[in-house]
C-alpha cells in the first residue's frame, strides 16, 4: 500500500490524483438519474444539498463522498467508557461495526490527543475534521471529551470538531456540544422498537441503574430520539449510523430511516454487521450473519428514496488517522507526536485547501459537459462495474493489488458511486494465490467487469470463467467516463448481437474491520 | 466490606470510577483498583452497586469475600 511513501510524495499524489479527476457526472450515490435524491448528500456537489448543509459537509470525508478524495479525517481515542452494551461489539476485543478500538489500542489523554491533532494537521493540510468516537462512548466520558475540544479549539480553530454518540446520555450534553461550536454528531440509532431492540441490546446503564431487555431498549430509543430532535433544533447537523442485522432489524430500518428523517437528520449510513467467532461479541458467536453485498444495496436503495444515504462509509476504527480507508497512525504513535516540535501553520493549510476548491469546481464543469454524451440512449439496463483505484477518480491500481474494489452503478443516466468491496489481496510479490483470487471473484461477483490498470492473464482468464469481464484498457484514465464508455459498447455489442446479456447474482462483504495492511 | 475488580478481566475502560459514589475507585497500570476502607457496596446510596451495573465485562466487579460484609451504621 502506501508505507513506503513519505508525507511529500503522499501529497503530491494526492494533488495529481484531485486534478486529474475529471468525471462524468454523478449524482451522488443513490439517485437515479436526476430525479432521486443523492445518497451522499454530496456526491453532486452543492445542488443536492441546502446550501448551508453543503458549506458545512462540503469538506467533511465522513458526510461527503466526494470530499473523502480530497480531505482526511482523524480520530482520537480519549473516551473509553461506555454506557451500553451492544451484541455486536466485546469490550476486550477491537468492535469491528462501531470504530472501536479495543483495550489493546493506545488511550489518549486529552493533553496528548491535542497534541497529536496538532501534529497530523500541520503535516496534513488536508486534515479538516477531528472527530471523537470511543472507543467507548464520548458521552459516557463527559470531561474528556469536552476537554478534549476545548484544546483543539484554542491552538487548531479551523479544525472542525465531531463526535459519534449512542445517544443515551445525548439530550444531558446538547447545550455543551452547541456551546463547543461541534457542528456535526453521529448517532447510532439501531432501532426505533423497543422489542427489536431487546435483541441488540443486553442491557443499558441509566439513572445509576442497569437496565435489561426491552425496558432499556425503550429508554434508550426514546433518549435517542429526544437528543436528535434537540441537535437539529440548535442546527446541529447529524448523520445517523445504523447496523444491518438480517433476520433482526433488516426490514426495521426504513422504519428507522423514516423515523430519523422526520427528526431532522440530513444524513443516513446503513452498515453491514461484521461479525465473526473472534470477535468474541454475542453476534459472533452465536453465528448472526452479516449481510450480502445485494441485501445491504436493497435496503440502502429502498432508504435512497427518502433521504440522503451514505455508501463510502469503510468502518475505519475511532483511532484511524488518514483519507477514508487510509491508515497513518503508525506516523503519529503518541511516543513519536510528544517527540514532536510543533509549528502549527494555518496559512499553508489554507493555500492547500483553496487549491483544492479550485480543483472541484473545474470536475463540477467536466461533469456536466460529460453527461450530455449519453443523451438520446434509451435503455432500462444497469450495470454494476468494479473499479481498482488509489483514488482521485482515476483507475490507477493494479487489479492484483487492490485491497478493495470501489463499485460503480452505470445505466444511461450516468454512473454513479454505490458502494466499496475490502479484497485479501491476491498478489503479492508478483504471483497470484488461487484462494484470495477466490475471495475477490466472490466479493464482486455481482459485478459485470472489473476495471483496473493492469490485470494478469491468469486472473484475466479466471474472471471471465466467472462471468466479469477484465477491462484494462481504460488504464489511467477517469472512472465514471470510462465506465460509461463501456457502458455505451456494452449496448452496442447487444444491439449488434454479439452479447448477451446476463443478470449477475449476489457477492460477499468481507468480515473484518478496516486496518490498513 | 467491598467490591473488589478481578484484575485479570479489567479492561480499563475507566466507566467505574466517576459512578462509585464513594471516589473508592482509582487507576493503577493501567486497570482500575477498589479501595475497600471506601467501598460501601454503594448501601446508603443506590439499590445496586453502580460499579458493577455499568462495568462491560460480567462477573469483574464483584463482592469480596475475602472482606466482611458491608453493615451501615445506624
Amino acid at each position: 500500500m502506501q508505507e513506503g511513501l513519505g508525507i511529500n510524495d503522499r501529497l503530491r499524489q494526492i494533488e495529481v490524483a484531485s486534478a486529474a479527476q475529471l468525471a462524468p457526472d454523478h449524482n451522488g450515490c443513490g439517485s437515479s438519474g436526476g430525479s432521486g435524491k443523492s445518497s451522499c448528500g454530496s456526491g453532486a456537489g452543492a445542488g443536492d444539498l441546502a446550501p448551508e448543509i453543503w458549506e458545512k459537509v462540503k469538506n467533511h470525508p465522513c458526510y461527503s463522498e466526494e470530499a473523502h478524495h480530497h480531505y482526511a479525517r482523524m480520530h482520537v481515542a480519549v473516551a473509553p467508557a461506555c454506557n451500553i452494551q451492544c451484541n455486536y461489539c466485546n469490550r476486550k476485543y477491537d468492535c469491528a461495526n462501531e470504530s472501536r478500538p479495543g483495550v489493546v489500542s493506545e488511550k489518549l489523554t486529552p493533553e496528548q490527543a491535542a497534541k497529536k491533532v496538532v501534529a497530523v494537521a500541520s503535516a496534513i493540510p488536508q486534515m479538516t475534521v477531528l472527530g471523537i468516537a470511543g472507543p467507548g462512548d464520548p458521552l459516557a466520558n463527559p470531561e474528556k471529551t469536552f476537554r478534549t475540544f476545548e484544546l483543539i479549539a484554542a491552538q487548531a480553530p479551523d479544525i472542525k470538531l465531531c463526535l459519534s454518540t449512542n445517544g443515551l446520555a445525548l439530550p444531558d450534553h446538547v447545550d455543551t456540544i452547541a456551546d463547543f461550536n461541534v457542528d456535526h454528531v453521529t448517532l447510532t440509532i439501531n432501532m426505533v422498537d423497543p422489542d427489536i431492540g431487546a435483541a441488540i441490546y443486553p442491557w443499558i446503564y441509566f439513572g445509576n441503574k442497569r437496565h435489561r431487555g426491552r425496558e432499556a431498549a425503550r429508554l434508550l430509543s426514546e433518549r435517542q430520539l429526544l437528543g436528535l430532535e434537540m441537535l437539529t433544533e440548535r442546527g446541529i447537523l447529524c448523520k445517523v449510523n445504523s447496523v444491518m442485522i438480517p433476520g433482526i432489524n433488516d426490514q426495521h430500518l426504513i422504519e428507522v430511516n423514516r423515523a430519523v428523517k422526520s427528526r431532522g437528520a440530513f444524513l443516513h449510513n446503513i452498515m453491514p454487521l461484521i461479525s465473526a467467532p473472534e470477535h468474541g461479541t454475542v453476534f459472533g458467536l452465536n453465528g448472526q450473519r452479516g449481510p450480502s453485498a445485494q441485501e445491504l444495496k436493497a435496503l440502502q436503495d429502498a432508504c435512497a428514496g427518502e433521504m440522503n444515504m451514505m455508501r463510502h462509509c469503510r468502518q475505519c476504527r475511532a483511532d484511524a488517522v488518514g483519507l477514508l480507508g487510509e491508515d497513518r497512525s503508525a506516523e503519529f504513535t503518541t511516543e513519536k507526536v510528544m517527540a514532536m516540535e510543533l509549528d502549527y501553520d494555518g496559512a499553508s493549510r489554507q493555500a492547500y485547501q483553496a487549491e483544492v476548491e479550485r480543483k472541484r469546481e473545474a470536475q463540477g464543469a467536466a461533469r456536466r459537459e460529460a453527461i450530455a454524451e449519453l443523451a438520446g440512449h434509451h435503455s432500462e439496463l444497469q450495470l454494476l462495474i468494479a473499479v481498482a483505484t488509489k483514488g482521485g477518480g482515476r483507475i490507477n491500481e493494479h487489479f492484483g493489488h487492490a485491497s478493495e474494489f470501489q463499485i460503480y452503478e452505470v445505466g444511461v443516466a450516468g454512473a454513479k458511486f454505490v458502494g466499496h468491496r475490502r479484497v485479501d489481496l491476491y498478489c503479492q510479490g508478483g504471483f497470484g494465490e488461487d484462494d484470495a483470487l477466490a475471495s475477490t471473484l466472490r466479493a464482486i461477483n455481482d459485478c459485470t467487469a472489473v476495471f483496473a490498470s493492469k490485470i494478469g492473464g491468469c486472473p484475466k482468464d479466471m474472471l471471465r470463467e466467472a462471468g466479469i469481464e477484465p477491462v484494462d484498457a481504460y488504464a489511467h484514465e477517469y472512472i465514471e467516463r470510462s465506465v460509461l464508455a463501456y457502458f455505451k459498447d456494452y449496448l452496442g455489442r447487444i444491439e449488434r448481437g454479439e452479447l448477451v446479456h446476463r443478470p449477475k447474482g449476489d457477492a460477499t462483504l468481507r468480515q473484518g474491520a478496516f486496518i490498513a495492511a | 466490606m467491598s467490591y473488589k475488580i478481578v484484575a485479570s478481566q479489567c479492561t480499563g475502560c475507566s466507566a467505574c470510577e466517576p459512578v462509585c459514589p464513594n471516589v473508592a475507585i482509582y487507576e493503577k497500570d493501567g486497570i482500575f483498583v477498589i479501595n475497600p476502607k471506601k467501598c460501601t457496596e454503594c448501601i446508603g446510596y443506590f439499590d445496586e452497586a453502580q460499579c458493577e451495573a455499568v462495568c462491560p465485562v460480567d462477573a469483574t466487579c464483584v463482592i469480596d469475600t475475602a472482606q466482611p460484609r458491608y453493615q451501615a451504621r445506624v
